[in-house]
């Protein structure tokens, strides 16, 4: 399971760093004629047989109601072959001012992914250090660190995170709600590995190959890093593949309710936003893409932690 | 220590959790740049700001402020609301019982269906049937309920089959109880089936891994080795100590379905503590936010509380001493 969990980490850091590359459109051009547009599938088939992967673009029908008909007349090849100066193609779809969905996903994911890459980082870091201090040197430390663990963990987490980040200014720059919104995270995530770790070192303190190392004069930071560090790999990857979702999610309901980042930075919670109106929602169905997109996450997480054992789930 | 003396100290720390919390929020949304005088909109120039603040107590000291909420607050005082103009308390008893009432149907539903599929699993290693429960509750436990129900509004609004979002017709206003009742009947399935469908998959993955934990356990064997079928082992002695891990586990579920409550009640209207909260914030609701954080907290103390008890009762090796 760890090294699937590694692999986990890994894809998605993947996606966070060579995702926009991906893009077929800048993410934040509005394509004037086409408000929600529809989603415009690749095909391989036409009438006449099998082709290179293609699309049929779309024309307005109707103004008012924004309606879309496909021109079966006319095809176009994927966007990311069209020559200029062609009617753009979206692939799963255009927002409410014309933006290309499907570039939008791509590039909302480095930030959502990234976030939650950075707050998982430092949830684990924090964890592992204040865990491994607790364990390894028991006492009242142990005992205070465990006491404000277990407070952290009972709090409805998304009720902190919300008056946490409703006490700064709404209007931030990007980054700075970046290193906001990390910084909060970790805060609500250490606990979840502090436990777990505290609970590895304090058991593994008294084996052989620790006291080994302590009677040849290894210093108690080396002890934990060499020694102890490497037992709790496999915990510490678990707990990875279990706070990367939770965060992801994190971020969309706060950029869904507004309290994340702006509308002007597309990441999978401002693209959400999209959706809080039903009547949006019902007739421009793809709009939530970014939800379907945050499901294949979640799934991926649920898939590899299910082939281990269960811990809790932080959503 | 005895079952009392565990109890006791439990309900303490469940006070003391209170506590900390409301006194934590209210410090904090103090010291916070900003007020309700500038942020909810309700006072445009500087001598009605400062008259706002005057009425709300904002220009006193905050120690002398705190003290006084503190005074207020065990008279059930909770101050005023400025964007509601109401009492806070009242704002709360309301909007709290809306969330109860979802948050108790979901969690009673989630646990009528999945403690029962995680003992099917649990008990069945290999098989079809087992496979699919197993296969489909991963599935549903990634749809968390801020997608669930993102996804069920949308279904509803195309099928029609169920009313899309709030908690009644406003049109139904004051038509009879039982119109009130059947709106509501009408109302609740959505919102709560995305709170509940999650919670059911986490209750199936936890409940079978502890009966197949429980099953491997000595005494189980040995009833077998009496001659009780597998069955009979299952009902009375695998199944009782496999209880324990589950309704530990209850205490925590609380935070995670006050969560989940936050996102369904916001995609869907349902007029509850997470949306009043978010309103209180966005406002800078002083003594709203600090209601609604010190309500939040007594739901999860009382949830911790109830599980506590629950283990107590369901584990009898921790009413023989061994109460940590």
């Amino acid at each position: 399971m760890t090294r699937r969990a590694a692999l986990f980490v890994l894809a998605l850091a993947a996606i966070a760093v060579f995702a926009p590359a991906l893009a077929p459109y800048d993410p934040a051009t509005a394509h004037r004629g086409y408000l929600s547009a529809p989603p415009m599938p690749p095909r391989i088939t036409d009438a006449s047989g099998w082709r290179a992967p293609f699309i049929y673009p779309v024309v307005l029908a109707d103004r008012l109601a924004q309606r879309y008909e496909e021109d079966r007349a006319r095809t176009q090849p994927l966007p990311w072959y069209a020559a200029d100066e062609v009617a753009p193609a979206f692939l799963i779809g255009a927002d409410s001012f014309g933006r290309d969905l499907l570039s939008r996903l791509l590039f909302g994911a480095r930030a959502t992914i990234g976030l939650s890459l950075a707050a998982t980082l430092v949830a684990l870091l924090l964890g592992t250090l204040i865990g491994g201090l607790a364990g390894y040197r028991g006492g009242w430390i142990d005992e205070a660190a465990m006491r404000l663990a277990d407070f952290v963990m009972v709090l409805p987490i998304i009720y902190v995170v919300l008056v946490l980040r409703a006490l700064l200014p709404l209007v931030l720059p990007a980054s700075v709600i970046f290193t906001l919104m990390t910084v909060i995270f970790a805060l609500v995530g250490w606990p979840f590995v502090a436990r777990g770790v505290r609970g590895i070192v304090s058991g593994e303190r008294t084996r052989d190959y620790v006291v080994a190392a302590r009677s040849l004069g290894a210093a108690g930071p080396r002890i934990f890093v060499r020694h102890l560090l490497p037992a709790c790999a496999g915990y510490l990857m678990a707990q990875a593949t279990l706070l990367l979702p939770a965060f992801i999610l994190a971020e969309a309901t706060l950029s869904y309710v507004g309290l994340g980042f702006p509308e002007s930075v597309p990441t999978w919670g401002t693209m959400l936003v999209e959706s809080a109106d039903v009547n949006v929602m019902t007739r421009f169905p793809w709009m939530l893409a970014p939800a379907v997109a945050i499901f294949f996450v979640v799934l991926s997480a649920n898939v590899i932690l299910r082939s281990g054992k269960i811990e809790r789930s932080l959503t | 220590m005895s079952i009392g003396r565990y109890l006791l100290r439990r309900a303490l720390v469940a006070l003391l959790l209170v506590f900390v919390v409301s006194s934590g929020t209210l410090l904090l949304t103090r010291l916070a740049p900003g007020d309700s005088a500038t942020d909810a909109g309700l006072a445009s120039d500087p001598a009605q700001r400062a008259r706002l603040r005057g009425e709300l107590g904002l220009d006193r000291p905050l120690g002398a402020q705190y003290l006084d909420w503190l005074a207020g607050a065990l008279r059930f005082d909770l101050g005023w609301s400025v964007v509601f103009s109401r009492p806070v308390a009242d704002l709360l008893s309301e909007r709290a019982l809306n969330t109860a009432v979802l948050a108790s149907v979901a969690l009673v539903g989630a646990t009528a269906v999945g403690v029962p599929l995680g003992l099917y699993t649990g008990a069945h290693a290999s098989g079809f049937g087992p496979g699919l429960v197993r296969t489909l509750s991963v599935v549903i436990l990634s749809v968390p309920p801020l997608l669930g129900s993102l996804f069920f509004m949308l279904f509803a609004a195309r099928t029609g089959w169920l009313p899309v979002g709030g908690m009644t017709s406003s049109v139904l206003a004051d038509s009879g109880w039982m119109t009130w009742a059947i709106d509501l009947a009408r109302h609740i399935p959505l919102p709560a089936l995305a709170l509940a469908l999650p919670l059911a998959a986490t209750l199936e993955q936890l409940q079978s891994q502890a009966i197949r934990e429980s099953l491997r356990e000595p005494f189980v064997r040995a009833a077998q080795a009496r001659g009780l079928t597998f069955s009979q082992a299952l009902r009375h002695h695998a199944w009782r100590v496999s209880l324990a891990p589950v309704l530990g586990l209850y205490g925590l579920m609380i935070g995670s379905l006050f969560s989940g409550s936050f996102a369904v009640e916001v995609v869907t209207g349902w007029p509850g503590l997470g949306r009043l909260m978010f309103d209180a914030l966005r406002a800078r609701d002083l003594y709203l936010v600090t209601g609604c954080a010190a309500a939040g907290a007594c739901f999860i103390a009382l949830g911790t509380l109830t599980a506590d008890v629950m283990l107590v009762a369901a584990d009898p090796r921790r009413r023989m001493g061994d109460l940590r």
